[in-house]
């Protein structure tokens, strides 16, 4: 589409907007984004958003933590220097394992925990010193936006649609 | 309604009498003398030593064994003093293998007591339609406990099996040869009259709240009193709760780790309810699943399979912490007395004892962790099937260590067991669930409980259409 206006469509309540949402996904049009104050069940749905793979990340993460914390102990405590610490087995790595269950747990959560939430900055674009992409004020306190990219020649039809959702301001501006 | 097949009741009536035979069947093959079991011996010994050198290697567990004896002549020549240990273990096999099964299914029934128990008390919201299922499954409770009841007579009064090493003549008498005085210093604890009776104890106050609930949750469907039964209901859940716990703990120590009488440990109980509570849920699960496929439970959706099957993920996780915590902080310490017990167990039950550790938590924990899977009834009953077979085996490895040492094995006793309990099980739960309404009308929560929804299911072959 090569609009270069946009339509942003208020709402202060979030069923209305939800409604909305289905009602212009109805009519096919596309929604560019959708601005919310606190998560609202069932939007990514209505949006047809794909569902999220962080938890598949997370969980290879962990394995990834699992692998490195087995590699250290064994390393540490059987390869490098088997010492005889208070009569534990240093013999081989599974006899002594249970003195390191402790350590790989931890390190597999710290690994799935830590790398998931950078994969989830990275992914959403999150970083301090960010500029804000707020297209209005209004969305991180008491209302919802939604933006559609519009062509100069369909801005009537699809405020006529907008405003019969319920939405309580429409605004056409260029497209940042 | 719901109507208990014809077809369903002469299945479970063909397992309880093919159970039946196989408990006689292990009853009739144990040796009824000293005699006997040397002839078995031999028989065994031709096909290999390990069994022998397994018992020599183990020295306290040939100790505790001696406190199972009863006074016979000492001629003690080390051979004779050998077979008839395993004669005494040979004896106790038949007992242990029914035990275990009846301990397996008494604990299921209880812990989804306890579990509903909670639920009311927790005043949650998504398992009301759930709770006809669970309250059936506790029907089961009953029989078991007659059973139990039976068991704890014929063990402690009549002295006709000898699984708790310490109720053999003569241990709390510093004259006899049997004398334990580790034992006799716990006798404040362990004694027969004491041991009998709280057993009985236990068991009258869970039947006691079964009864209860039952009767008082059947009258909250018409009661309409302004939830005055409701109440009640709560009320009486909440004493129960805490009922249960005193007795839970106790009941661990005396039926289970009464079995070792020399070894002790502190998160015990918890261990044991761990382990029955996720064969609970499974259970819950199963039964569910197998009711709703049916069509007698309009209100259960697959978010509430995922809710079960999230609980039987996160218990067998649970399991799997106390079971650790348990085994690490002995293995760690190795303090003789208490290491005894897993010598005990990784000497003899090797196989057991590591795979049911595959079986609780490896297996659960790879294949409930995705969300998808835990809705799919298909994929819970695998999983369920692999917990359910792995928490009989932890039971089996808390029994039968103590009670039949070396001579363990899994043969037609103990399938026999496991098959009359399982019809008992089927015939009590399915006739209790067709004698009330399978929606528990009167709760206050019901409407919610019908209405829930997990996020991210998508209901197959229902309508999403009324969930946002």
């Amino acid at each position: 589409m090569e609009s270069s206006k946009v339509i942003h469509a208020l709402y202060n309540d979030d069923e209305v907007l939800l409604d909305a949402v289905k009602a212009v996904k109805e009519e096919h049009h596309h929604i560019e984004e959708v601005f919310c104050p606190f998560p609202v069940h069932g939007l990514d749905k209505a949006m047809g958003i794909a569902p999220t793979r962080l938890a598949i990340t997370a969980f290879m993460y962990g394995i990834t933590g699992l692998s490195i914390a087995i590699w250290m102990t064994n390393y540490m405590m059987i390869q490098d220097w088997p010492q005889d610490i208070g009569g534990k087995p240093s013999f081989s790595w599974i006899e002594n394992m249970p003195a390191f269950v402790p350590i790989l747990f931890e390190l597999t959560v710290f690994f799935a925990a830590h790398l998931m939430v950078i994969t989830f900055y990275m992914r959403s674009r999150i970083w301090p010193f960010k500029e804000a992409e707020n297209p209005d004020p209004r969305t991180t306190d008491d209302h919802f936006l939604m933006e559609i990219p519009v062509k100069e020649s369909a801005v009537e039809e699809l405020t006529t649609l907008l405003t019969k959702t319920g939405a309580v301001e429409i605004n056409v501006v260029d497209k940042h | 309604m719901y109507q208990f097949s014809s077809k369903l009741k002469i299945a479970s009536l063909i397992l309880i009498v093919v159970g039946a035979l196989g408990i006689g069947y292990g009853f009739l093959s144990a040796p009824s003398s000293l005699e006997e079991a040397k002839e078995m011996m031999a028989h065994q010994a031709s096909h290999g030593d390990s069994h022998d050198t397994a018992n020599h290697d183990n020295k306290d567990n040939h100790e505790q064994k001696h406190a199972n004896k009863e006074v016979h002549g000492h001629d003690a020549n080390s051979t004779d003093k050998h077979a008839e240990h395993v004669y005494h273990q040979l004896k106790n096999r038949p007992w242990s293998a029914f035990y275990v099964a009846l301990f397996f299914f008494l604990g299921i029934s209880l812990l989804v007591l306890a579990f509903y128990a909670a639920q009311r008390v927790a005043q949650s919201g998504w398992s009301v339609v759930l709770f006809r299922v669970m309250e059936a499954i506790t029907a089961n409770l009953v029989p078991t406990s007659i059973i139990m009841v039976l068991v704890i007579l014929s063990a402690s009064v009549f002295h006709w099996n000898h699984m708790f090493s310490w109720m053999a003549e003569g241990t709390f008498d510093p004259t006899s040869d049997n004398y334990d005085a580790i034992v006799d210093g716990k006798s404040w604890w362990i004694n027969i009259p004491g041991w009998t009776i709280r057993g009985i104890v236990y068991l009258l106050l869970w039947n006691a709240y079964r009864w209860f609930i039952r009767k008082n949750s059947i009258a909250e469907d018409t009661a309409n009193d302004g939830y005055k039964t409701y109440k009640k209901n709560y009320n009486a859940s909440v004493i129960f709760l805490v009922v249960f716990m005193l007795t839970e703990t106790m009941m661990s120590w005396d039926w289970i780790m009464g079995l070792d009488p020399h070894w002790f440990s502190t998160l015990f109980g918890w261990y044991v309810l761990a382990s029955l509570l996720v064969s609970a849920l499974t259970v819950i699960a199963f039964v569910t699943i197998y009711l709703r496929s049916k069509g007698a439970l309009p209100g259960v959706n697959d978010s509430h399979i995922h809710d079960l099957a999230k609980f039987m993920f996160g218990f067998s996780v649970f399991w799997t912490y106390l079971w650790f915590a348990q085994f690490m902080l002995i293995w760690y310490a190795n303090i003789p007395e208490e290491t005894t017990y897993f010598a005990a167990r990784f000497n003899e039950y090797k196989l057991p004892f590591l795979s049911m550790l595959v079986m609780n938590f490896v297996f659960p924990i790879l294949l409930l962790i995705n969300s998808d899977f835990k809705s799919i009834p298909w994929f819970v009953i695998i999983g369920g099937l692999v917990i359910l077979g792995g928490h009989y085996i932890d039971i089996y490895v808390m029994v039968m260590p103590g009670t039949v040492g070396g001579q363990g094995a899994f043969g037609l006793p103990e399938l026999g067991g496991l098959l009359f309990f399982l019809g008992i099980f089927i015939y009590t739960v399915f006739s209790a669930f067709e004698k009330a309404s399978p929606v528990p009308k009167g709760n206050p929560f019901l409407e919610e409980s019908e209405h829930f929804h997990y996020y991210n299911i998508e209901h197959r072959g229902e309508g999403s259409e009324d969930h946002h």
